[in-house]
């Protein structure tokens, strides 16, 4: 088979299975490749097995049965810890190193494939202002951030060592709503600049319309269907038309007036 | 003859028990941080090894200082000098704070940190060093204070045994009914006690709050 990197996929799961050593399965059947360039938005309830699509990519998870490739290569082939510092990863507790600074942090993996100090310091400045956060904040530590600080260092962190593929387990959902808004917007922008190939997991219909270039809908450790937003909106599907019509019925004013 | 005279008269005897019973408790100490941290990682890391590594230190534990030391006297190269044997049974007593706190420490340690560390590429060397010690050191140090704490009380009772120390006099004061001498081993093997709690318990302060 000729490989033309043009329009390899940048993942690519071929029948993939996860299943709990318990026996149980999360994930079974699973057919599915992102588009170099694309924010594919993985969405449903919890449960369905975003989060294990996600870290089988990574391979925080290894598949039970089928297979999992990255830039062509399949994960089982490859080398573990260089995978992953290939692969950014942004989680919704973000996880920041509470002992080390916001520039330890952000420079950890730079630090750790010995870039030289000058250039890691350059590059986490460079990261902090991509993230919209203040370069003054560099010698903080993750304690004296507010929600929405941390989960830009977050992102600045996993583009440290400038990765293809960024992955994203609910980023934004610890956040208030208009912090929240206000990060799903720099994401827009960030994206238009950067081009990264991103997976991105949400149980919102809202977030996925928003940033999503397609839509791959999950149930029950299957996938359902992929589809790009305005496809969403129209589709016969019926767990999408649910979706559809709960976030339709999140403007119906009228329905909890009561007595007054 | 009062403690005072007492103290005035025997201060060169006191200062060199002191410094024996200091050895004994700051030997057999590392030996029990050489030895706790890597059993209380390995447990933490390795569940399967909780439950025996735990179990032993607990029953070390409950075994009497006396009947402890009684059980080492026969064995060989051990047995032929009393403050190796002291050293030994210290040692193991202060196994178990140092070994459960460790693995305390290490599990207390955020998941999703950890989760963000191994997504990044972290290697399981890099987290253990980077991460997992440096988060969990506080209550590792938390661990080696109690440790050090209870040893100075214990090593008195190495005096039974000959292996020196501030119980030479608690023991020469019990038998010639003495409260003086009593005092002049308890007094001193106090303030180490407090000296060492004090210590430790400053530097402990200042890695919880990095």
């Amino acid at each position: 088979m000729e490989l033309n990197p043009a329009n390899q996929s940048a993942i690519e799961f071929s029948e993939v299975a996860y299943t709990l050593p318990t026996g149980q399965p999360l994930l079974s059947g699973f057919n599915l490749q992102v588009r170099r360039g694309e924010t594919l938005l993985l969405l449903g309830r919890s449960g369905s097995g975003k989060t294990t699509t996600l870290k089988l990519i990574n391979r925080l998870l290894v598949p039970s049965a089928g297979d999992v490739c990255v830039n062509g290569a399949s994960n089982a082939n490859s080398d573990i810890i260089q995978l992953r510092r290939s692969i950014g990863y942004v989680i919704q507790d973000v996880g920041l190193f509470p002992h080390f600074t916001v520039e330890r942090n952000i420079g950890l993996i730079p630090r750790l494939e010995n870039w030289p100090a000058g250039r890691i310091q350059s590059r986490v400045q460079e990261l902090l202002h991509l993230v919209g956060l203040e370069a003054n904040l560099a010698t903080r530590y993750p304690h004296q951030l507010s929600g929405g600080q941390r989960q830009r260092v977050g992102v600045a962190r996993a583009l440290a060592a400038d990765p293809s593929i960024l992955l994203m387990d609910e980023p934004f959902g610890a956040l208030d709503a208009l912090t929240r808004d206000q990060l799903q917007r720099e994401f827009l922008s960030l994206q238009q600049r950067l081009h990264k190939t991103v997976v991105f997991v949400t149980h919102d219909l809202r977030e996925a319309m928003r940033l999503g270039s397609r839509i791959a809908l999950m149930d029950g450790g299957r996938l359902i269907t992929v589809l790009t937003p305005q496809q969403f909106m129209q589709s016969t599907n019926d767990l999408a038309a649910a979706y559809v019509q709960a976030f339709a019925d999140g403007f119906d004013f009228g329905a909890n007036r009561g007595a007054s | 003859m009062n403690l005072f005279h007492f103290v005035a008269e025997n201060h060169q005897q006191i200062l060199e028990l002191t410094l024996e019973h200091f050895w004994l408790v700051g030997i057999s100490t590392l030996l029990a941080v050489a030895v706790g941290i890597p059993l209380g990682i390995m447990s933490a890391r390795w569940p399967v090894w909780n439950k025996p590594v735990l179990g032993t230190a607990n029953i070390i534990q409950t075994i009497p200082s006396l009947a402890l030391f009684g059980f080492l006297l026969p064995v060989p190269w051990l047995g032929d000098r009393a403050d190796r044997l002291a050293v030994l049974a210290l040692t193991l007593y202060a196994l178990l704070p140092i070994i459960r706190n460790t693995y305390t420490g290490i599990r207390a340690v955020d998941p999703a940190v950890l989760e963000a560390g191994r997504g990044m590429g972290l290697t399981d060397r890099q987290l253990l060093l980077q991460v997992e010690l440096p988060l969990a050191a506080g209550v590792i140090l938390a661990g080696v204070r109690v440790a050090v704490v209870v040893s100075v009380g214990l090593a008195t009772i190495a005096a039974a045994i000959g292996a020196g120390g501030l119980g030479e006099f608690i023991f020469r004061g019990l038998a010639m009914v003495n409260n003086q001498l009593i005092l002049a081993g308890a007094i001193p093997a106090a303030l180490l006690a407090l000296a060492a709690d004090f210590g430790l318990g400053w530097i402990e302060r200042r890695l919880r709050l990095q």
